[in-house]
């Protein structure tokens, strides 16, 4: 058997259970916005680890750069100026795929084993599966993949895979020089997001709290937010996101129903044209035409 | 088949070119898109050189498809214009599908049947389209709800118009003489009385 680390939880397109005899323990990256100082570190950690090189853009006038999520930048940090308490507020939040427990990517994906989900937590995308079809990226609530305009193929953060699979942390925790990063496995992590919350109310930040919304079955990456009542404010990090109403319509019972509704469609003309037999032109009106050709013709 | 001089022409030349053209486009246009609707359907990707290949060829050809069946319809709509008639048809449908024609009300050159189809597949041919448009990544970017709306429509759709589909081929294997309209373009005379007999005095004068 592959390395325990790669259990498979869920595999795109596929509709048998996937081994579940083992239990793995459930990892977690836990991102404290209160503790980063946009230094960017992680964003080269990830280029360098993953071996991936975006274009050198050009300067926005703003501190984000790139700015937006690539192919090629797993993860971007995200600047957001805001007022609270009559006071301005420079929030940098390090945005990338949250590795939601219930992820819409997997479940709009049409290409077998093109995304899978680790029993670790980890969402991952294998390029080799892929057909470019971009349906992950209609099933993301987070806008997280990007469709490759050179290969199209679908990427996003791997929560380095290939690091956790050998029991390293990802890059970007590594490369965190503020701590602002961490990586263990989710109980540790709530444990620890606890304790900065507990520090962030006493310094006055009586909303912080932790994101790891419920609607997607919690994420394996998450926040601690100075303002959890308000994730908005974090470059419009969504308030309650869940897989769309919309995806879940597209992708749900109906699909199965409609298949065997077709399969009754094909099946019920077969046994109409057994039972009933063909539709032929009836001997009287054949005879009736004979008779009128032959009287054309004396 | 040996051909009746007397035999009637149905479809032109072109009509029936036109007709193919739509008829083949649609069935690859199925089978690609199966392939994509529910894994059960995913192996049809090999019939188009692989997964990769059936996503990028499906909305060229639907391209294909919506420009033809534009052709189509011009070509046909004023001959299904609905009428009491075909309303009469409709209401006794379950008699024709039991095998029982004799108490069918005489029809133009199409039933009531044929012409809730024509525009059934009509409606379905915008609907996909448009959708089609909207989820179509290589080309377009359109808003995320346009295209989750876009992914639901195109999917929904495309069910109700495979099964509309495959009640239009099997009503022509069926009504025995059909298909050879599509062929050559001709009925015969016998054909034409028994179900279309509007449609029969109109040409032969009878
Ligand atoms: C008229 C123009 C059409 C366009 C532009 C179009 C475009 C598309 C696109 C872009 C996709 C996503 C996969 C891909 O990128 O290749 C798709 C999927 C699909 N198409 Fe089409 N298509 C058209 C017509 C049709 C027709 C006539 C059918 C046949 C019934 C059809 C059936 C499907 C199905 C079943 C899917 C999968 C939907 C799903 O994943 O739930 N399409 N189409
Ligand atoms: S954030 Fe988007 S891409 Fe990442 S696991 Fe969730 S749905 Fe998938
Ligand atoms: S683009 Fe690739 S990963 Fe995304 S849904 Fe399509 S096949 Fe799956």
């Amino acid at each position: 058997m592959a390395l325990q680390s790669l259990d498979i939880k869920q595999r795109s397109a596929t509709t048998t259970p996937p081994p579940q005899a083992r239990q793995t323990v459930e990892i977690a990256k836990l991102i404290d916005v209160s503790a980063c100082i946009g230094c960017k570190a992680c964003q080269v950690a990830c280029m360098e680890w993953n071996d991936v090189r975006d274009e050198v853009g050009s300067n926005h006038g703003v501190y984000d750069n790139p700015m937006d999520l690539t192919e090629k930048s797993w993860t971007v940090m995200r600047f957001s100026e805001v007022e609270q308490n009559n006071k301005l507020e420079w929030l940098i939040r390090k945005d990338g795929c949250m590795h939601c427990s219930d992820p819409g990517c997997l479940k709009a994906c049409p290409a077998p084993g093109a995304i899978i989900q680790y029993s670790n937590g980890i969402v991952d995308f294998h390029q080799e599966n892929c057909i470019g079809c971009g349906y992950c990226v209609t099933g993301c609530p987070f806008n997280v993949p990007r469709i490759s305009k050179t290969d199209s193929k679908a990427y996003k953060c791997t929560l380095c895979s290939d690091r956790v699979a050998v029991n390293q942390a990802p890059a970007c925790a590594k490369s965190c020089p503020t701590g602002a990063i961490q990586f263990g496995s989710k109980e540790d992590m709530k444990d620890y997001a606890a304790k900065r919350i507990g520090d962030l109310k006493e310094r006055g930040f009586d909303k912080a709290g932790l994101y790891d919304p419920e609607g997607v079955g919690g994420t394996h990456v998450m926040y601690v937010l100075h303002h959890a009542d308000q994730p908005g404010l974090y470059a419009g990090l969504p308030e309650n996101p869940s897989v769309s109403p919309l995806v879940s319509l597209w992708k749900g019972f109906a699909k199965p129903l409609a298949t065997l509704a077709l399969a009754g469609v094909a099946l019920g003309s077969l046994f109409h044209y057994v039972t009933k037999g063909p539709n032929e032109v009836s001997k009287e009106i054949e005879d009736e035409i004979e008779r009128e050709d032959k009287e054309e013709a004396k | 088949m040996i051909r009746d001089p007397k035999d009637l022409k149905r479809y032109t030349a072109s009509e029936r070119a036109n007709h193919w053209v739509v008829g083949i486009s649609f069935i690859l246009l199925a089978l690609s898109g199966l392939a994509f609707f529910h894994p059960a359907f995913f192996p049809l990707t090999q019939l188009f050189g692989g997964p990769v290949w059936a996503r990028i060829i499906h909305p060229y050809l639907g391209v294909l498809m919506a420009v033809s069946f534009l052709g189509l319809f011009i070509r046909f709509r004023h001959l299904n214009k609905m009428t009491p008639a075909d309303k009469e048809w409709l209401s006794k449908a379950k008699q024709m599908v039991d095998g029982d024609d004799h108490n069918m009300p005489e029809q133009g050159k199409y039933n009531g049947g044929q012409k809730v189809m024509f525009w059934a597949l009509a409606v379905c041919m915008l609907l996909m389209t448009v959708s089609g448009i909207f989820i179509w990544r290589a080309w377009f970017g359109f808003d995320i709800t346009l295209v989750r709306l876009g992914a639901v429509v195109h999917a929904a759709a495309g069910a109700v118009m495979i099964g509309l589909i495959m009640v239009h081929v099997y009503a022509a294997i069926w009504v025995k003489g059909t298909i050879r309209a599509m062929w050559y373009g001709t009925v015969t005379r016998a054909w034409a009385k028994q179900h279309h007999r509007g449609w029969y005095r109109q040409v032969t004068g009878k």
